[in-house]
């Protein structure tokens, strides 16, 4: 099950939904809205998809999830619109029969959406500077939560 | 030909509008698309080279020939998660 929603997610209710009498693990990624980055203050975030190709995309992470593991439900649900800090904006929930398939599922899935899901954040700080992140594949590859200010590029920097 | 272009984040600031018409000719691949982008929006120049090319909800390579009434978008960097 894959979405994109406007509505806080309800990851218990996530959990519950690939939960099963069959499965003896369930793996739940929550992605959070962080208040720093460096010693950069976030205020919140604004998620922006192209709907269409995002929802394919990850309906293609599940299958390929299918195609590696033996799983039971996998569920992808990520979150569009204005965020607050604390706020869950993307939630990955695997079950399986044991925990290694669950954990490295779970984990696949998210470093995959994180890399080819066409969804956006655009950063607000409290003083309204910001602006939309597009990482350089150097900083993707080294998955680093240390953003160099370089990579936001803002309306007004 | 013409074609819809959509931009998103970024890519939509600097070009001042979600979806842009774009001529092209009539045999064209991602590669002559790019080309027209930047001629039409010089300052879309630099994002542009760092962004994706998709077609049809699928990323294409410059190679990709293109066909009146594809759905096309320029996908910038992406930073969902």
């Amino acid at each position: 099950m894959v979405r994109l929603t406007h509505n806080p997610i309800d990851y218990h209710a996530l959990t519950e939904a690939v939960r099963g009498p069959h499965y003896g693990a369930v793996a739940l990624f929550l992605g959070t809205v962080r208040d720093l980055t460096g010693d950069q203050v976030t205020e919140f975030l604004v998620y922006e998809a192209y709907p269409p190709m995002a929802e394919k995309k990850m309906a293609e992470i599940e299958a390929e999830v299918r195609r590696r593991w033996t799983v039971g439900e996998v569920a992808l649900v990520h979150r569009i619109g204005r965020l607050g800090v604390g706020e869950v904006s993307v939630a990955v929930a695997v079950s399986a029969l044991h925990r290694a398939a669950a954990f490295d599922a779970c984990r696949y899935a998210i470093d995959t959406l994180k890399e080819l899901v066409p969804i956006w954040k655009k950063e607000t700080a409290p003083d309204g500077v910001g602006g939309w992140v597009h990482p350089t594949s150097e900083l993707r590859n080294a998955e680093c939560g240390m953003r160099n200010k370089d990579t936001i590029e803002g309306d007004a920097q | 030909m013409t074609l819809t272009v959509h931009l998103f984040a970024r890519a939509r600031d600097l070009a001042g509008s979600d979806a842009v018409s774009i001529d092209v000719p009539a045999v064209a691949t991602v590669a002559d698309l790019r080309l027209a982008l930047t001629h039409r929006f010089p300052a879309l120049g630099d994002l542009l080279a760092r962004s994706a090319v998709a077609v049809n909800h699928d990323f294409a390579d410059d190679l990709r020939p293109l066909s009146a009434g594809d759905e096309v978008a320029v996908i910038p960097p992406v930073s969902g998660g």
